[in-house]
């Protein structure tokens, strides 16, 4: 501990805090502090690049995404659009047969009473005419065959009994 | 081919600016080394032709090697016609003395340094003995000494010499504000730095990343990296200095390293948070009785134990390193004898290579330990406690007073 003591030198002891002093403060200034700062900044840049990245890559993730959802999208609606149409065809076709077969039943319809009409102004002239006829054919008959009472009576009766019959 | 011209032009520039620079280095160390004089000297071991052969010598050449020094000496050796001579250069003397302030180159001590050259400056008789200066009293022409070797006629002066010890921190001072300037300067060419920088970058990094930040946290790190930094590498710069031939023994004086320790302390002191100081004097959590004790063993703790355990910690671990580092060179003349000069050369080589190796990883090791340390007090004192158990807890607050 003497030898200690001893060998301390308050000069030197004085001297190194002078030159201690001196170089922290000049190697704060000139050094320490740009070499910190721009450390830092370095630092703060890398982070922000390495940020600014992860930000593009969940960007892209996200387009992607929404490229996905879009696609989906138009290939359901395309879907639903061509379901639609087919069902638009459909109904179309079935809309269009009914309409025919209507059409059809109701042209049926009017030929059968046309045809009944016709059939029955055709009964119609045929009574007429089988009126006429058969009351020509009873003048003439009459004509020839009121000769007799006998046959006049036979022919009434007869004529009574096709009457019934018809 | 205009191209091709540009860049022949180019590597041509810049093979110019190199060599303009080797040749610059060239000059500087032609100037340094041309101003080393040979001094022919009066060393204490002259009778015996400078040779140190005893164990006696050994040590006091050590010990010579150990203490700081007033000129610098690469080499000694002895010429044909029996000189001492010493290669190096001396530096100057700057004394305060009772007649003033003193200065003169310490060449004029002739390398002696039991006190018996005497040196007259101005009126002052200056003597140097075991690398210190003393005054003479005014009627003394001589040093007397008393049978343990103190001089009787003669006291110490304050001594603000540029010794070998201050050379070599302005040396490392220079080194320091080159290099980091440079890298500094680096950061505006681009955010990569070239060249030294490259080196330099992660050092800065790791006192910032693993020394600073863990130790005083996150918020107040900032305003002490200067310091740190400073310290850090200060302290390892001079520890490599001294295991290169050239001799510093710097971090291994010990007002050296007292200087740095007090600057630790008073950085804490100063900065110490209130929770710091409510701790350290009023210990909360513990009985009344005991917190007058605590208070006691905390501040000694603090103002005393810890710097002195920084400053002996370094200086104690440089100084071994070099007694080591020279006692196995000096093994080869101590086992000559025994061993025969081939064996004992070996023996010393292998052992002094091996621990020199050693000494390389410590003074890094301790330029580490100290900013280290340094951190963590700065921690310890600026750190504000949420809440009264958290140094219970986490394990950085006061269970860290046994580490000093």
């Amino acid at each position: 501990m003497d030898q200690l003591l001893n060998d301390f030198s308050p000069g030197l002891f004085f001297m190194q805090m002078i030159i201690l002093i001196v170089l922290i403060v000049l190697l704060a200034k000139f050094a320490w502090k740009p070499i910190l700062s721009s450390l830092d900044e370095r630092e703060e840049g890398i982070q922000n690049a390495l940020d600014e990245a992860e930000r593009a890559r969940k960007e892209m993730q996200n387009l992607q995404a929404d490229n996905d959802r879009l696609l989906k999208e138009a290939r359901a609606e395309r879907d639903a659009m061509m379901k639609e149409a087919r069902e638009i065809k459909d109904k179309i076709i079935a809309d269009a047969k009914e309409e025919a077969s209507q059409e059809a039943s109701k042209m049926i319809e009017n030929a059968k009473a046309t045809i009944k009409q016709e059939q029955q102004a055709a009964i119609a002239e045929l009574k007429k005419n089988v009126a006429e006829l058969s009351i020509g054919i009873a003048q003439t008959v009459v004509k020839k065959e009121l000769a007799s009472q006998e046959d006049q009576l036979k022919l009434v009766e007869g004529m009574l009994q096709d009457v019934t019959l018809n | 081919m205009h191209g091709n011209l540009e860049t022949i032009n180019s590597i041509f520039s810049k093979g110019m600016m190199i060599a303009k620079k080797s040749i610059k280095c060239l000059a500087v160390l032609a100037i340094v080394f041309s101003s080393f004089n040979v001094f022919a000297g009066g060393g204490g071991t002259s009778e015996k032709g400078g040779q140190i052969n005893t164990p006696e010598d050994i040590k006091g050449y050590i010990k010579h090697h150990l203490a700081d020094s007033h000129d610098f000496t690469l080499y000694s050796y002895t010429n044909d016609a029996g000189e001492r001579k010493h290669v190096g250069f001396p530096l100057p003397v700057i004394v305060w003395t009772s007649k003033g302030l003193k200065t003169f180159m310490s060449s004029k001590f002739h390398h002696n340094d039991d006190g018996h050259v005497v040196v007259d400056a101005d009126g002052v008789k200056l003597a140097k003995i075991h690398s210190k200066i003393y005054e003479l009293d005014a009627d003394a022409e001589h040093v007397s000494f008393d049978e343990t070797h103190h001089a009787t006629n003669a006291h110490r002066v304050m001594d603000f010499s540029i010794t070998k010890s201050v050379f070599g921190m302005l040396i490392a001072g220079l080194l320091l504000f080159l290099g980091f300037t440079s890298l500094a300067k680096g950061y505006k060419k681009g955010a990569i730095p070239t060249g030294v920088g490259r080196v330099l970058e992660p050092l800065v990094l790791y006192v910032r990343d693993e020394i600073a930040r863990p130790n005083i946290g996150e918020k107040k790190y900032k305003k002490f990296m200067p310091y740190l930094l400073t310290v850090f590498f200060f302290i390892w710069i001079l520890n490599l200095l001294g295991l290169t031939p050239i001799g510093f023994n710097v971090t291994g004086q010990i007002a050296v390293t007292m200087c740095l320790a007090l600057f630790t302390a008073v950085i804490y002191l100063t900065n110490g948070s209130k929770d710091f100081w409510a701790h350290t004097l009023w210990m909360p959590g513990v009985p009344v009785i005991l917190r007058p004790v605590l208070a006691v063993i905390e501040l000694v703790g603090f103002v005393l134990i810890k710097p002195f355990s920084l400053l002996v910690r370094l200086f104690a671990n440089i100084t071994a390193g070099h007694f080591v580092v020279m006692s196995l060179i000096a093994l080869m003349i101590v086992l000559k004898k025994d061993f025969g000069a081939v064996a004992s050369t070996g023996m010393s080589v292998v052992l002094a290579t091996f621990i020199m190796v050693i000494e390389i990883l410590v003074a890094f090791l301790q330029a580490f330990i100290f900013t280290m340390l340094s951190a963590l007090f700065i921690g310890m004192a600026v750190e504000e406690h949420d809440h009264d158990h958290a140094h219970n807890e986490d394990g950085t607050g006061y269970e860290d007073t046994t580490f000093i």
